[in-house]
């Protein structure tokens, strides 16, 4: 039974990567895009721990331990901001956060 | 026996993946989320990054994800949205498109750069090359705390902002009756 390739690695990655840009471009609910965002990041680290290993290079590996603290103090910082946003209010979506339209 | 795990891994990233984007309640995203994030795991594990594996979880399913959860229930927004208007014309059939067009993009650049790929480090420590053990948190820590020492140091200092900053968002401003 043939191992499969880091070329296989990356092409999942990239169809995880797709999935999650897609689901920031629909999805309306600011949680929602957040863990898209996350499908992201984590398609990202996908391909770098793929490559560390076709590298043979430990760096691929180091570069996600950072990624993974990045992402945990954006999500932190996301959400006090929906928090804020969303405390007087009873929806959830994107298109209420308007403050800024000139 | 890796094709399996391969197939999978890959299968329950994909179904959550879809699950997320998919889903009508936040709280069905979430757990379709953990369930991306346990392939991912999987893929970690199959390709001998059995640390990063472990902080996947602990990190990713353990932390994040509790704390989306518990924002979805703080906002109380725990109930299906209606997901079958289109807010603006056209937007899901231009996102499908974009996407598609990224796939492709994505998947020429990675196909036609393997033959760019230059092997230039020490080396990593895998089963086939003997190692056992802890070599891979071993090799990883020299790595974190050698080389990147000084990228450590600062993440710490983003972890400090990041909390700081969290506190004084989520704050009621003092004198502000709310």
């Amino acid at each position: 039974m043939p191992e499969p390739t880091t070329l296989s690695y990356l092409i999942v990655a990239a169809l995880l990567f797709v999935i999650g840009t897609v689901g920031v471009m629909v999805r309306r609910n600011p949680l929602v895009m957040f863990m898209c965002i996350e499908l992201m990041l984590n398609a990202v680290n996908l391909s770098f721990v793929a490559l560390a290993r076709e590298l043979t290079d430990i760096d691929g590996q180091t570069i996600v331990f950072f990624v993974l603290v990045v992402a945990a103090a954006e999500v932190v910082v996301g959400l006090g901001i929906i928090v804020a946003i969303m405390r007087n209010r009873s929806s959830l979506t994107a298109d209420d956060m308007a403050e800024l339209k000139g | 026996m890796e094709l399996v795990v391969f197939v999978l891994a890959s299968a329950m990233m994909l179904v959550g993946a879809l699950g997320v984007v998919t889903r009508s309640n936040p709280v069905h995203a979430a757990l379709s989320l953990v369930l991306t994030l346990f392939g991912v795991a999987v893929h970690f594990v199959a390709l001998e990054a059995y640390f990063l594996a472990a902080v996947q979880i602990i990190v990713y399913a353990g932390a994040i994800v509790v704390l989306f959860l518990f924002v979805i229930m703080l906002l109380g927004v725990d109930k299906a949205e209606n997901l079958g208007t289109e807010p603006l014309i056209a937007q899901r059939w231009l996102a499908g498109v974009a996407g598609l067009g990224l796939l492709g993009l994505l998947v020429v650049a990675v196909s036609r750069g393997a033959d760019a790929l230059i092997t230039r480090a020490e080396g990593l420590d895998t089963a086939a090359n003997g190692a056992t053990g802890d070599a891979n948190i071993q090799q990883l820590a020299r790595s974190v705390f050698g080389d990147y020492v000084v990228a450590f140091e600062l993440t710490s200092v983003l972890l400090v902002v990041a909390v700081v900053g969290t506190v004084l968002l989520a704050r009621r401003r003092a004198g502000v009756e709310a």
